[in-house]
Parts: C-alpha cells; sequence; structure tokens
C-alpha cells in the first residue's frame, strides 16, 4: 500500500532520521504489512526532493534493525516481524519513551489508573488493526 | 575511492591588501552533491572564480577534473558546467536563440533534456531573457548549463532570490542529476534547508578560511548543543577548546560544543548540578554556531578518518 512521507528539513530531526520513523511507525500501526514493497532509493528521492543516498541510508538502517528486507535486484520489503534484540536492550531502548512519556502524563496531572486505562486503550487500536498476529518466523 | 573531480592545494588570492581566500586546502570526490556554506564575502565566489580559471591564484593552486585551474583547455571546460552568479544571460535573445547559440560549443548537446528543463520551469521558447522573471532566468541558465551533460557542476549560489516554486525546481533538477552516480555537483548556497535535502559533503568558509570539510551527517554529529543547570546564578564557565559559544541564563548555561569527547562532557557534568541534557540542534543552528566563533580560527572539524 502507498505509504505517504511527509519530511521537513531545517529541523532538528536529521532526514534519514524523519524517512526511518515513520517506516516504523507504518510499520507498527499496520500500514505497512509484511512483504509489502517499499519505493526504489532512487523514487523516493525524487519524490521528496533528497539526496539518494540520505533514502539509502534510512533503507540501510531499517535492513540492519530487522525491520526491512532487502534482497539483491528486488524491491524493499518489509520483513517478516522477528525479534532480533535480548530483553535487556529491548528494555534500554524503550527507556526514553517510556521516561518521557509518563513524566509528561504525570505533569499534566493523569492518575495512574486513568495512564494504565489509555495506554490499554491505545493498544486495544493497535491490535484491532494488525492483523496476521504472529506471522514472525520466531 | 575514486580520484577528487576537485582538488585544491594552499590556494590563496588576495584583492590589494586584502586577504579574500586564506590556503584553501580541499578535495571534492567524485559522484557527491557538495555544499559550499559561508557568509557573504568568506570566499565563496573567489574561490569558484579560480576553480573556473577566472581569477589567477596569488598563491597555491588547484586542479579540477585532473587539470591546472590556472590553465583550463576549452575541452576540460567542456565537460564543467558553470553557473555564475546572478545568471547572466544575453538578455537581448530568446529562449530558442539562446540555445541555438550555446549548442555549437559542445560536443554533446542533449536538447530533450535542454527542453525538459525550460519546461519544468514554465518557459515559452519564443520569450526573450530580458523579459523573464528572476526564477525563470534561473531556469533558462540552468538549462543552458545541464544540456551538455557535464561531469562536474559548479554552481555559484544558483537558488539565490528565488521563490520557493523555482527553488524546489532546482533542487529537483539537481537530484535528477545525481541519477548518474559518477556526475558530481559542488554549489554554493545559503539555504541551509536545501543543503540538509540534497548534499552528501558540507564545506563551510569563514572570513576566507576554510573551517569545516565533512559530510553533512559528520558536521551534525561533531557539533553538539547541552544545557548544564545550576542552584542559582551560573558560574563562568572554564576556557575549554571545545566550546564554541555559551549562553547563560537565570539557572542555566547553554554551551554549543565542537569536537566533544566523552572527557569534555564529564568535565562539564562535574560543573552542572543535574545530568546533562542534550538540545538537538538543526544543521542551521550547528552552522551558526561555528561561525559564531569569530576570534579562533583554528577550530576546524573534518572527517575523522576510520
Amino acid at each position: 500500500m502507498a505509504l505517504e512521507f511527509h519530511i521537513s528539513p531545517g529541523g532538528s530531526v536529521p532526514i534519514y532520521r524523519q524517512i526511518t520513523d515513520q517506516i516504523n511507525h507504518a510499520v507498527l500501526a499496520g500500514h505497512l504489512q509484511s512483504g509489502d514493497a517499499l519505493p526504489s532509493v532512487r523514487a523516493l528521492a525524487e519524490t521528496l526532493v533528497i539526496n539518494p543516498n540520505t533514502v539509502a541510508r534510512a533503507y540501510g538502517e531499517l535492513v540492519r534493525d530487522g525491520v526491512l528486507e532487502s534482497q539483491q535486484g528486488k524491491a524493499v520489503t518489509v520483513a517478516p516481524r522477528r525479534q532480533k534484540y535480548t530483553k535487556a536492550e529491548r528494555l534500554r531502548r524503550l527507556e526514553p519513551a517510556l521516561q518521557a512519556f509518563v513524566s509528561a502524563a504525570l505533569l499534566l496531572g493523569f492518575t495512574p489508573a486513568e495512564i494504565g486505562a489509555m495506554v490499554e486503550r491505545r493498544l486495544a487500536e493497535f491490535a484491532s488493526r494488525t492483523p496476521g498476529k504472529g506471522d514472525g518466523r520466531d | 575511492m575514486t580520484d577528487p573531480v576537485i582538488q585544491t592545494q594552499g590556494l590563496t588570492r588576495y584583492f590589494g591588501g586584502k586577504c579574500a581566500l586564506d590556503s584553501l586546502t580541499l578535495s571534492v570526490p567524485r559522484g557527491c552533491v557538495f555544499a559550499f556554506v559561508g557568509r557573504n564575502g568568506s570566499g565563496k565566489s573567489t574561490t569558484i572564480r579560480m576553480l573556473m580559471g577566472l581569477l589567477q591564484a596569488t598563491r597555491g593552486g588547484a586542479r579540477v577534473l585532473g587539470y591546472d585551474c590556472a590553465i583550463l583547455a576549452p575541452e576540460a571546460r567542456g565537460r564543467i558546467g558553470y553557473l555564475a552568479e546572478g545568471h547572466d544571460l544575453y538578455n537581448w535573445m530568446t529562449v530558442a536563440q539562446l540555445e541555438a547559440f550555446q549548442a555549437p560549443f559542445f560536443p554533446h548537446w542533449n536538447k530533450a533534456l535542454f527542453d525538459a528543463v525550460i519546461e519544468h520551469f514554465g518557459l515559452s521558447r519564443s520569450a526573450k531573457a530580458r523579459h523573464l522573471s528572476r526564477g525563470e532566468r534561473a531556469g533558462l541558465a540552468l538549462a543552458l548549463t545541464l544540456a551538455p551533460d557535464p561531469e562536474l557542476l559548479i554552481l555559484d549560489d544558483p537558488a539565490l532570490g528565488l521563490d520557493p516554486l523555482a527553488r524546489r525546481a532546482l533542487l529537483e533538477a539537481m537530484v535528477y542529476v545525481t541519477r548518474r552516480d559518477d556526475r558530481t555537483i559542488f554549489f554554493s548556497s545559503h539555504l541551509l534547508a536545501d543543503v540538509e535535502r540534497v548534499a552528501d559533503h558540507i564545506a563551510i568558509l569563514d572570513q576566507s578560511v576554510l573551517r569545516a570539510a565533512c559530510s553533512v551527517e559528520t558536521f551534525r554529529r561533531c557539533v553538539r548543543q547541552f544545557v548544564l543547570q545550576f542552584p542559582g546564578r551560573p558560574p563562568t564557565l572554564p576556557e575549554m577548546p571545545e566550546i564554541l559559544e555559551s549562553f547563560s541564563a537565570e539557572r542555566e548555561v547553554r554551551v554549543t560544543l565542537a569536537n566533544a569527547t566523552q572527557q569534555t562532557l564529564s568535565r562539564l557534568a562535574e560543573l552542572s548540578a543535574a545530568p546533562l541534557r542534550e538540545v538537538p540542534l538543526s544543521l542551521e543552528d550547528a552552522v551558526i554556531s561555528l561561525l559564531s566563533r569569530r576570534k579562533q580560527r583554528g577550530f576546524f572539524l573534518q572527517e575523522v578518518a576510520s
């Protein structure tokens, strides 16, 4: 399916990071499914009017993270979901987002119960949008 | 690593007693998009004019496509697409006449490309150069520069005075040129959001001296900003060579660092009452911080050999 990228140069987030964030988000939200093809590096660079190396770098990073797959001569596709990090590493990567979220929620005066309910509701939304759960290889 | 397409060695130029470019040593690899950045009067155009053999060096030298710039043969010149600052054109000619005049000077004239660029900028072939808007003139100058299919494009502030649409069309044309990975673009610009879009490498001139030459990514990694917090009025920070600039506020000091090591950060962390907080910088913020350090000229950012 078509994924609309929105790039804003000039900010504090580098362009390649904006691309990886958007692909990660689309995969998590189920807008991109395992096996879906991404635009070629050249096509995306010309659509977004950015240096092709920036796109290549974003794709390369996601291939390394196991989010995307690339085979010689074929389109880059979304990889089957699988876990390549250890539990400790996953916790470490989650920590900054968790910290920011919890601080913001408490500062805004939400109670722990309310925060818990919000997280549950959001998780339920993701679950309903992501069919084929457990199509990973391991 | 292939041969550099541009290589300068101690390139220096004086105008009377005034130094316009001080010992520039710079290497531009083949196949990249290279941005040349600096304030007005920092020496960018002077450099470009010497690269094109339009101005003699006072000292030092430069090679472009392997040729000595001081004696650039017509054959070499034909392989370079040069867009001078201000998009100078023969005003009395029409678009079609300018093409007919220019084409015979080059062995390969890509008419389809010329027409595509003209159309991209919405130009009529019968329009006289004199009657074109600034954006249209830029489009025409660009079409004339791209049509000979040059190996190396040297663009002196091509976005100067362009409206957002013409600027976007220019960037699209630059990205189009990178379809061939042996084509190199060397361009000067003040628009750092554009630089961020299209450039692989950045070189920064400040008061005639080169202050950075590296990938855009390396540059962003080298220039970082942190906030130190204090219980009361912040003390004066010790002199540290890595500090580009610092601002004191009521209970905090914001420092921008270049080439900070772990040691630099620990030293600053010891001064601060709370852990250092990093503030992500835009490319523009980073460049401004680097250029704000007026008096110390020894500072230099470059690719760390891996």
